[in-house]
Parts: C-alpha cells; sequence; structure tokens
C-alpha cells in the first residue's frame, strides 16, 4: 500500500525538487561574484550550437504559415490580410515555439550533458569541496545565458520567418508585395512582439533549469548521462509547450486584439 | 596546525541498504589515519559524508566545534576550506588544463596576483612530479598523473585536513611506494590531519598512525596501528594479512558451511610488525611514535622479527 502511493506520489516529490533547485538558482543568481567569463562563454556556444538549426527551422515554418494562412485567407476573400495573418502567426506562436524546440533540444541537451559528465566524474563533488557552490559556478551563468540567447533567438525566428512567409506568399502563391507589407500592422502590433520575447525569456529560463537540475543529478555512469539529456529534453519539450499554452491564454485574455 | 575530526555514532543508510552504523571515531589532529574495509563497505560513502556530500541519517561529525551533518550550507562551505580532497580519479575539471586546475582553488577563494598563484602552482606541481605536464588537459593522461594532479589541487589552499580516497588504485608498486613516501612527507610538512581510505594492504602496514576497519555494516576496530597489526581478532587479522581464511568471504560474510568447514584450519601467525615509514628528510614527523610503543605500553608482545628491516617484506610472503 505505502509502495503504490510512494510510487504514485513520487512524479510529485521530483516535481517539487525542480522546484526547489529553481528557488536555489533564482538565489544563486543575484549571489556576487557574478562569473562573467562562463557567462558570455556559456552564450557563445549556446548560441553557436542553435542559430544555425534555429534559422533552418524558421524557414519552412513561416513558409508552412504562409501557404496555410494564405490558403485558407483566400477562400475567405482577404487576400489583403495574408501579410498581417502570418506576421501574427509567426511572431506570437511560431518564433517562440521555435525557439523553444531549439533551446531545449540543442542548448539544453548540452548543457545536461556537460553537467552530466562532470557529475560522475565527481568534478562538481570536487568543486563543492573546494568551497564552490556549483550553482552559483555554473548553472546561474548557464541559465543567464540561456535565456539572452532565446530572446535573440526568438528575434531572428521572427525575422526569417516573416521573411520566409513574404518570399512563399509572393512567389508561390501570387500575392503582391505591397499588399503583403503594408497590411502587416493591420492586425499585428506591438504587444506582440513583447509576449513573444516575454516567452522567450521563459522557455529559456525553463530549458536551462531543467537541464541543470537532470545533469546535476545524474547517476549511473555514462548511461546515466545518457537517461539524464533525454529525460531533460522530454521534460522540458512538455513544460514549454504547457507553459506557451498557458502564457498564450492570459495573453489573448489581457491584451485586446486590434480590430482593423 | 591539523585539526581533529570526531565522528559520534554515524549511521547511513540508502533506502533500505544499511551501509553503515553507530561509526565512532577520532582522527587525532596531524596524524595520518586510514581507513580500511572490503570492497563495497562504504569507506567512499564515510569520506564523502566527512565533507558533507552525503548526509548522514543519524550521528555528528565535529570539526572545530562545527557539526557538519547538521549545520548549514554556508557554514559548511566555510568548513570545507578546510579541507583539501583528492577523489578516485583526481576529479580534474576537463575543460581546464592540469595548471588551470591546480590554480582554480587559489583564483577563486583569494586575492593572489597571477605571478603568486603561478609560484604556488609550479611548487605543488614540483612536490607531486608532474612539472612538465602543466598544459595537458585531464584527459590526455595516465590515471596516476591525473591523481597526483588531483593531489596537488587538494594542497594549494594548505588544507587542515587530507582526505584522500584510494591513492593506490590504478598506480603501480613503485608509483605507490612513492606516493606513500610523498603523504609521510607532506604530513610531516604541512602538520593536517590525514585520513586515507585503501584497501592496499601494503600501504596500510607502513603508513598511518591509526587504522580503521570498515566490516559488516560497522567500525570492526579504530586504533593505533600497533594495536590492530598485533590483534588476535579474526577480522582484523584475516584483512590486514589479506588471507582467505576468516569470516570475510567472497561476499561480505561467509556462511556457517564455510566456517564450520574452515574451523579446524589454523590461521596462519601474525607477521611482524614493520617499521613505519619515514620522512625521506630523517626528520620525525610531530605525531610520530618510537616504534613499539604502544605495545610496551599496553603489554601486548608483538610478532617476533617486529620493528626491524626485514619485517617490512615479510608480510609479502605470507599471502594465501
Amino acid at each position: 500500500m505505502s509502495s503504490t502511493a510512494a510510487r504514485v506520489l513520487a512524479p510529485v516529490g521530483t516535481a517539487g525538487k525542480l522546484f526547489a533547485f529553481g528557488l536555489d538558482v533564482g538565489r544563486g543568481l543575484f549571489r556576487r561574484p557574478f562569473q562573467l567569463r562562463e557567462f558570455l562563454q556559456q552564450a557563445w556556444f549556446i548560441a553557436s550550437v542553435t542559430i544555425i538549426p534555429t534559422a533552418l527551422v524558421a524557414i519552412p515554418f513561416g513558409a508552412v504559415i504562409a501557404l496555410q494562412v494564405g490558403g485558407l485567407i483566400k477562400q475567405f476573400g482577404a487576400q489583403s490580410f495574408t501579410g498581417s495573418a502570418s506576421v501574427l502567426a509567426v511572431i506570437q506562436q511560431a518564433g517562440p515555439i521555435a525557439t523553444a524546440l531549439l533551446i531545449a533540444g540543442a542548448g539544453g541537451s548540452a548543457i545536461a550533458a556537460d553537467l552530466g559528465a562532470r557529475k560522475i566524474r565527481e568534478e562538481l563533488d570536487a568543486m563543492m569541496v573546494l568551497g564552490i557552490d556549483p550553482i552559483q559556478r555554473l548553472v546561474a551563468p548557464r541559465v543567464l545565458a540561456c535565456m539572452l540567447v532565446a530572446v535573440f533567438l526568438n528575434g531572428m525566428v521572427s525575422v526569417v520567418g516573416v521573411a520566409g512567409g513574404y518570399v512563399f506568399n509572393v512567389i508561390l502563391q501570387d500575392g503582391t508585395p505591397g499588399a503583403y507589407l503594408a497590411s502587416f500592422t493591420a492586425l499585428a502590433q506591438l504587444p506582440d512582439v513583447w509576449i513573444g520575447m516575454v516567452k522567450a525569456l521563459i522557455f529559456g529560463l525553463i530549458a536551462a533549469i531543467v537541464a541543470s537540475y537532470k545533469g546535476m543529478n545524474a547517476a549511473g555512469g555514462p548511461k546515466g548521462v545518457g537517461d539524464a539529456v533525454n529525460e531533460s529534453v522530454v521534460i522540458t519539450f512538455l513544460l514549454l509547450f504547457v507553459v506557451n499554452f498557458v502564457l498564450s491564454t492570459i495573453y489573448l485574455q489581457v491584451v485586446p486584439p486590434k480590430t482593423g | 596546525m591539523g585539526v581533529d575530526v570526531t565522528v559520534n555514532n554515524l549511521t547511513k543508510s540508502f533506502g533500505k541498504q544499511l551501509i553503515w552504523a553507530d561509526v565512532s571515531l577520532t582522527l587525532p589532529a596531524g596524524e595520518i589515519s586510514v581507513m580500511l574495509g572490503p570492497s563495497g563497505t562504504g569507506k567512499s560513502v564515510f569520506l564523502k559524508a566527512l565533507i558533507g556530500l552525503i548526509k548522514p541519517d543519524n550521528g555528528s561529525i565535529l570539526i572545530e566545534g562545527t557539526d557538519i551533518a547538521s549545520c548549514s550550507e554556508k557554514e559548511l562551505y566555510e568548513v570545507r576550506k578546510l579541507f583539501g580532497v583528492l577523489f578516485q580519479d583526481g576529479a580534474m575539471f576537463g575543460s581546464m588544463n592540469l595548471y588551470d586546475n591546480v590554480a582554480f582553488p587559489l583564483r577563486e577563494h583569494t586575492k593572489k596576483s597571477e605571478s603568486e598563484i603561478r609560484d604556488i602552482v609550479m611548487e605543488k606541481m614540483d612536490l607531486v612530479g608532474l612539472l612538465g605536464a602543466e598544459f595537458k588537459l585531464p584527459g590526455e593522461i595516465s590515471g596516476g598523473m591525473r591523481k597526483r594532479a588531483g593531489l596537488a589541487r587538494a594542497l594549494v589552499l594548505d588544507p587542515e585536513i587530507l582526505l584522500i580516497d584510494e591513492p593506490d588504485s590504478g598506480l603501480d608498486p613503485v608509483r605507490t611506494s612513492f606516493i606513500n613516501q610523498l603523504f609521510i612527507d607532506l604530513n610531516a610538512q604541512i602538520d593536517a590531519t590525514f585520513l586515507i581510505v585503501t584497501h592496499d594492504v601494503h600501504s596500510v602496514r607502513v603508513v598511518p598512525d591509526q587504522i580503521g576497519l570498515l566490516y559488516h555494516k560497522h567500525l570492526a576496530m579504530y586504533g593505533p596501528r600497533e594495536m590492530l597489526l598485533s590483534s588476535p581478532e579474526p577480522v582484523v587479522r584475516q584483512f590486514l594479512n589479506a588471507q582467505t581464511v576468516g569470516p570475510i568471504g567472497m561476499s561480505e560474510e561467509k556462511d556457517a558451511d564455510q566456517l564450520a568447514a574452515e574451523k579446524d584450519i589454523q590461521l596462519p601467525a601474525l607477521p611482524p610488525i614493520p617499521l613505519q615509514l619515514e620522512p625521506s628528510n630523517g626528520i620525525p614527523r610531530r605525531s610520530q611514535r618510537p616504534p613499539g610503543e604502544w605495545c610496551r605500553l599496553n603489554g601486548v608482545t608483538p610478532p617476533p622479527g617486529s620493528f626491524t628491516k626485514e619485517a617490512e617484506h615479510a608480510s609479502g610472503s605470507q599471502q594465501g
């Protein structure tokens, strides 16, 4: 009986530990000295593993949205709003989601693998024994780097996605360049950009915290590191899509849509 | 110079599996202690508990008035500055070369200039015989070198307590002898409290001042070297002389049948107690005692041939 209860409640315990770890990280973020060097190195590293895949994902993402929305909107006879619709879709949804996928899949997995390898080689223990808190020394700079890079990636996805949408709409769907560009501001508004950036920031935070948590709790040799990476990517994906849903809902409730 | 480490009734289990219970001992300040035990008796867990990496279920570990088992995270990081720890595989930071690894604690904890750091790092690298390998990465060197580099890193902050996890695993006998001599010389030089975890019987016989034996989930015996080496206690005797006859089996304890079959076999006579290693400069260590002192004071007759030059090699022929 008690073992069944323990098994059922285990995920709650894990969630609690993850949350506690998040609070520890939050405290670590404000503890001096700030690890500037580690932060810059990590930001550069995460950017270098995510930029190209993100750009490559953004182009088809923008194109698919343009094709889908373009086709739909044609049936309504509202071609002149194609640009606006695809901007909305890319900036509000596609940007943060593509960012989330790449930050979790490329950045997060790299962080989990790195910290996991350090954990099983006892490097983290050695660091603690040398009187250095790995959360402050290693995790905090990674979390900040991940957040920073996520915001930039979001910007890049937005630009590349909109540009991709433009190309496909104008070339494949015989849209007019002028109408596409002119309708940008018809439905989209500035808060759409803000929410995209806020989402990216939060996604970066979650991805880095989950990856660090899983990496620092890897156990059982090289296989444990593999498991940690795998779990961190899966958990991050799940969390990010849920959080995306919640944020989108709140945003759509709070910020009134622009009316033509 | 060196501090006492007092352990009281320490108990640790992982889930339902008990590792050890009620371990109580005091590592005397400035002395070299060795913790022995068959594989898998939680020697490394004990060492990790001493530095607060593993929280024990019960008991206390007192170092300069701080109880590591129950103190706050902040106090723990403070107390840890007294420690130098050599992990089994050296635990070098894989992304840094040896020089940066050894310099790491200095850069993090002190405001020394780079040239001062360089002097200290080079001195410690020289001490462990790694001059010339400073700019290699940990992945590019052998296990023995990693271990020595780990020792250099453990030494840079002039620790009061040095914990060493299996210094001899993966080292050849010559290097093991060198590293044993190094521990003795270091102890003479810095007077720190040493705890070495090992199961190399030869090292145990000649290096420490105190020996402890973890066996069957408890501390079987802890005391001066001569006390354990002259002890008739079957477990201690079997382990310190690396014999198959005795209560320790291949997997932890022997069963009743096996013990019954062995009961007529006489335990081989205790081999002579060897002389303790002395510092290579000939100046005795502060904690060093004259050979045979403990036996004399406690009225124990050491095995014949003890405390002579020949005794050092006699233990090797006793195996089997």
